[in-house]
């Protein structure tokens, strides 16, 4: 907590002009004292005092190329086409590093077959999209001849959905090509509107669609940061607020050459906090950060889970999203109040693993869960529960590992390879009737209890639901003791563990620190560790609320600014 | 709908020019035009049939003790846990005792063993040495004239559990169903090579012209990147580039194939990890892909039977295959774990069908396994202790006369870098020695070479 105010003081240290290759040089230096005075220096022109609330002015971590995620693709198809557009094909699946899918779109790239499949989607959302009605929601112009190619048409077009798609003001090298290419194929077919789907086509399947490439500007005078580039600028804030590409008036703010302006950019910013896109954004970080994606593959045991169905994957999936939504972004509450609220939102397909009656027929009704249940917070969540668990039992191990990992920010080593499973207890042996029995030489042995002592004794916590998440007291007819103690303090139940999250200083640094990850699409670098202290700070003076906290990562120096890539192509003198 | 007919014949008018030569139609006898006088090549082109390769996985190994014959050669014993492949013995041959050496690196459990047998050596650490794996070396080298580089499919239907890639940030998914691998293959943009008539698809050629548009921009893109990250353009503009060429493939008509056709639309088959839709979704993809070798779609090809830390399970039980190896007790009577060695059962089982399934497909004088070499492994040998020492591996079929069957060939603990050796030489590729670190080889299997 203290390093921020460091930070702070070694802004105090008097400015000295330094070139980028200075900073490449002082970020490879084993000094990192070295290597952060050199940073603080060069960053002095942008700090503008260090009263309360000034993040650092710490310089950005390498830019990214980021590959557009399932849920961002669709999003931008809708956007510009409507979301009438059907998307039927098969994404390469994302992946996740660092906890993130945010950080593996940094990683992975287009495999042939996985092209194959993107080529496809491209020519079946043009043929929509110019498919009447649906066209007359983006082209404007009418062709002289629906029989002939019209190049100012097709032009117009394009210069109305380029921007949008491949999110930047469009280059001459962007339209000449495509237009003369359309005008062939209307020619050659005799349609106007032949010419416009090859145009979709051949935006929808460029690199600079598919992939966000981030740049960085090169006109800096030396001693200065290297800043993102507007579009870059732009693309990062609509992707951290929005989870989808920058609008009409982002771009608009952008061709302006505005955002390099601090008080536009607050401006920009806010705007896009306020507006109702902003859920989209808040459901995009948590559904990552939660692993939620697992649900695509999660199947249970028909017969011991008999309950169980896609509708209440899907639903319990959702059940969350919009507990955290409404929480966050509606009420504008305190982060670490998700992990004791009862308040959540039912469908009557949920009904029964809840045990509760749902009045609403159909769709989502509000409720408060009893007071004398055992569920509080999303840890009682039947989504947690039921993903982090085996197809036909619970899993301590796997749920202890998630909250761990993902909640508190802990690394847990992975198993040794060499384990003595002879020391392991049986699943079918009668005397061990609950999780607790079974997982006791995690706890005996010391091999095991290295790790399992981080990810056990929590998870025994939530052994109060079983692999669907359905609340019961005992196992095997044998009572659960779901008591135990996080890092010293002491919880009962799982509401009680919900209130040892609440509690701990951890839970809100771990979301800062995802949400950084999330919206640089990398780790932290170790430059940029005092603005996470800054922001860990900010997070808290603000009631741990996430509408500030997004604000004072797209408003800190970090997120505008970056050290180029290894091997970075790009010239500076 | 007169003006998409308009449209329609104005294209191919415009692609006569393209496809002229290339011969809209089959005037010769149907039978006659396959094959020449030796029955080993096409008599349309004079090409020998296509040899092809591929890999076969499946999860959690086996029972040493079990699993791998005492005796070396063709008249080895078939041990229990090798009886499921009595039926298809001639057509394969077992390598026991062949190990992914560690040599101080760390073993990352149920990924060491696999990824180091398909790329050569073992991992040194969780995302680094992660390709190319061998099938994408060999479809460097064999891949480029067919339609598809590369064909990946996973029967427990999980598209991310694919072990093809030519690094890790370039895995080859995998298709989930027997449905969407016939719908990839034998859908839209397949040609019958028999069909007679041949009429190129009009959409073809704008498609490709798509395709330009963004080639040609490449620089422009390419210009602000790092090296990494320019890596990664390049995996895209080759992915780019296979597209270009498989559309100029389906701009002329193929030469007739005398064993392809056209197999039947698969059903649905849920999607799940109980192992009884994973052998019946497993065994309908094995048909299509018979037929899409037959129609010589691709050439190379990897199978996952299910994934490493294998999660297959029975209906109604609270275990997996995986959890099983490490908490289901020896029956003291048996030494082995019986739930688990079930699982081991049904996966040898599952892998006798599959090499029987490309056995039924004649061609020319034999079958499709016999231009066909087909790697089956497994990320650990006892699963219970993760071992990656003497693995369980089998290779099914000739690839075109040129591999042993029927024989078993002991490793004594040597480097599963040698497999991989003999496969690429095997497969025509120009290499001398493969794997690296301790694994690094220059010598390939003598004993199964012929």
């Amino acid at each position: 907590m203290r390093g921020a105010n460091r930070a702070c003081a070694e802004r105090s240290v008097p400015s000295r002009g330094r070139s980028g290759a200075d900073l490449r040089e002082a970020r490879s230096s084993p000094s990192l004292v070295v290597a952060a005075f050199g940073v603080f220096a060069i960053f002095a022109p942008l700090l503008t005092g260090c009263g309360a609330g000034d993040a650092p002015g710490v310089a950005g971590g390498p830019v990214a190329m980021r590959r557009l995620t399932e849920s961002q693709y669709r999003a931008a198809i809708a956007d510009v086409f409507g979301p009438e557009i059907e998307i039927a094909g098969r994404f390469e699946p994302d992946g996740r590093r660092d906890g993130l899918i945010a950080v593996s779109s940094a990683f992975v790239t287009v495999t042939p077959s996985g092209f194959e499949q993107y080529e496809g989607m491209a020519r079946e959302v043009a043929r929509q999209a110019v498919s009447e009605p649906l066209r007359d929601r983006w082209i404007s112009c009418q062709p002289s001849d629906p029989a002939a190619k019209d190049d100012g048409c097709s032009e117009a077009l394009l210069r109305r959905i380029g921007p949008r798609l491949l999110r930047r003001p469009l280059e001459a090298a962007d339209i000449a090509p495509r237009v003369a290419a359309a005008g062939r194929a209307a020619t050659e077919l005799s349609d106007f509107h032949a010419g416009v789907e090859l145009i979709v086509s051949s935006l929808l399947v460029a690199p600079d669609f598919l992939f966000r490439i981030e740049a960085l500007e090169d006109d800096a005078p030396p001693g200065e940061p290297l800043r993102l580039t507007g579009a870059s600028l732009a693309s990062r804030l609509s992707y951290l607020i929005w989870n989808a590409g920058p609008d009409d008036a982002l771009l608009a703010r952008v061709a302006a050459d505005e955002l390099s302006d601090p008080e536009a950019l607050a401006q920009e910013v806010d705007r896009m906090l306020a507006s109702p896109r902003f859920e989209a954004g808040v459901r995009a970080l948590f559904d990552d950060l939660f692993q939620f994606d697992a649900f695509d593959e999660l199947g249970k045991d028909p017969i011991r889970y008999p309950m169980y169905s896609a509708k209440v994957a899907a639903d319990a999936r959702e059940q969350t999203l919009r507990t955290v939504v409404d929480h966050l972004v509606e009420q504008d509450g305190d982060y670490r109040a998700l992990f004791t609220t009862r308040r959540t939102f039912m469908t009557r397909t949920l009904g029964p693993v809840y045990a509760l009656p749902v009045r609403t027929e159909t769709g989502w009704e509000a409720v408060e869960l009893p007071a004398s249940g055992p569920r509080a917070g999303l840890l009682g969540h039947a989504s947690f529960n039921m993903l982090n668990a085996h197809p036909g039992r619970s899993s301590p191990t796997l749920r202890g590992l998630f909250l761990r990992e993902s909640l508190l920010c802990q690394s847990v080593p992975p198993a040794p390879a060499d384990v003595d499973f002879g020391l392991f207890n049986a699943d079918d042996d009668p005397k061990l009737r609950t999780a607790r029995d079974r997982l006791e030489v995690h706890a005996t042995h010391a091999t095991c209890r290295n790790c399992h002592k981080l990810t056990d004794p929590i998870g025994l916590g939530l052994e109060q639901f079983d692999g669907l998440g359905r609340a019961r007291t005992a196992e095997n007819g044998a009572p659960i003791d779901p008591s135990g103690d996080l890092d010293g303090r002491v919880f009962e139940d799982a509401a009680s563990l919900g209130e040892a999250l609440a509690e701990s200083p951890l839970v809100p640094a771990c979301l800062v620190e995802n949400a950084y990850r999330y919206a640089v699409g990398r780790v932290a670098t170790l430059d940029e560790r005092p603005l996470l202290r800054h922001l860990e700070r900010r997070f808290e003076a603000e009631g741990h609320r996430i509408a500030p906290l997004m604000r004072a990562i797209a408003l800190s120096p970090a997120f505008q600014t970056a050290t180029p890539a290894s091997g970075e192509g790009q010239e500076r003198s | 709908m007169t003006h998409r007919i308009t449209r329609r014949r104005l294209l191919e008018r415009s692609l006569r020019g393209v496809v002229a030569g290339a011969g809209l139609s089959v005037g010769l006898p149907y039978l006659e035009i396959f094959l020449n006088a030796n029955g080993d090549a096409l008599a349309a082109t004079g090409a020998p049939l296509p040899r092809r390769f591929g890999t076969w996985f499946y999860g959690c190994g086996m029972n040493p003790h079990r699993w791998n014959p005492s005796e070396e050669g063709a008249g080895f014993a078939l041990t229990p846990e090798l009886m499921p492949i009595e039926k298809v013995r001639p057509h394969v041959s077992v390598l026991s005792g062949f190990s992914v050496l560690l040599a101080g690196e760390t073993n990352h459990v149920h990924r060491t063993g696999v990824i180091g047998t398909l790329t050569g050596g073992a991992p040194t650490t969780t995302t680094e040495n992660d390709g190319p794996t061998v099938d994408v070396l060999i479809s460097d080298a064999i891949g480029g004239t067919t339609r598809f580089r590369s064909l990946e499919m996973a029967a427990h239907g999980l598209p991310k559990d694919s072990f093809s890639r030519r690094s890790e940030s370039a895995i080859n998914p995998a298709e989930p169903t027997a449905l969407s691998l016939y719908l990839r293959v034998f859908g839209p943009g397949f040609t019958d090579p028999n069909a007679g008539e041949f009429t190129p698809d009009p959409r073809v050629l704008l498609r490709k012209s798509v395709l330009s548009l963004v080639a040609e921009d490449r620089a422009r893109v390419e210009k602000q990147l790092g090296q990494a990250d320019r890596a990664r353009l390049d995996e895209y503009f080759t992915a780019l580039r296979q597209l270009e060429r498989q559309l100029e493939l389906q701009l002329s008509a193929p030469p007739p194939l005398e064993a392809c056709r056209v197999p039947e639309q698969p059903g649905e088959i849920p999607i799940s990890q109980d192992v009884d839709h994973v052998v019946r979704n497993h065994e309908a993809m094995a048909r299509v892909l018979a037929l899409a070798l037959a129609c010589d779609q691709t050439r190379v090809f990897n199978v996952v039977f299910s994934a490493g830390a294998s999660g297959l399970h029975t209906a109604g039980s609270p275990d997996t295959h995986h959890t099983l190896t490490h908490e289901e007790a020896k029956d003291p009577a048996l030494g082995y774990q019986p739930k688990a060695t079930q699982f081991v059962m049904r996966s040898m089982e599952a892998w006798a069908s599959f090499v029987e399934i490309l056995a039924s497909v004649r061609e020319g004088d034999g079958t499709l396994l016999d231009q066909t070499v087909v790697l089956c492994h497994s990320e650990t040998s006892d699963a219970n202790s993760h071992s990656v020492s003497g693995l369980p591996i089998m290779l099914a079929g000739t690839a075109g006369g040129r591999i042993r069957n029927g024989i078993h060939v002991r490793g004594a603990g040597e480097t599963t870098a040698r497999v991989g050796l003999t496969l690429q030489q095997v497969m025509g590729l120009p290499v001398a020695k493969w794997g690296f670190k301790a694994n690094e080889t220059s010598r390939p299997i003598s004993e199964i070479l012929v």
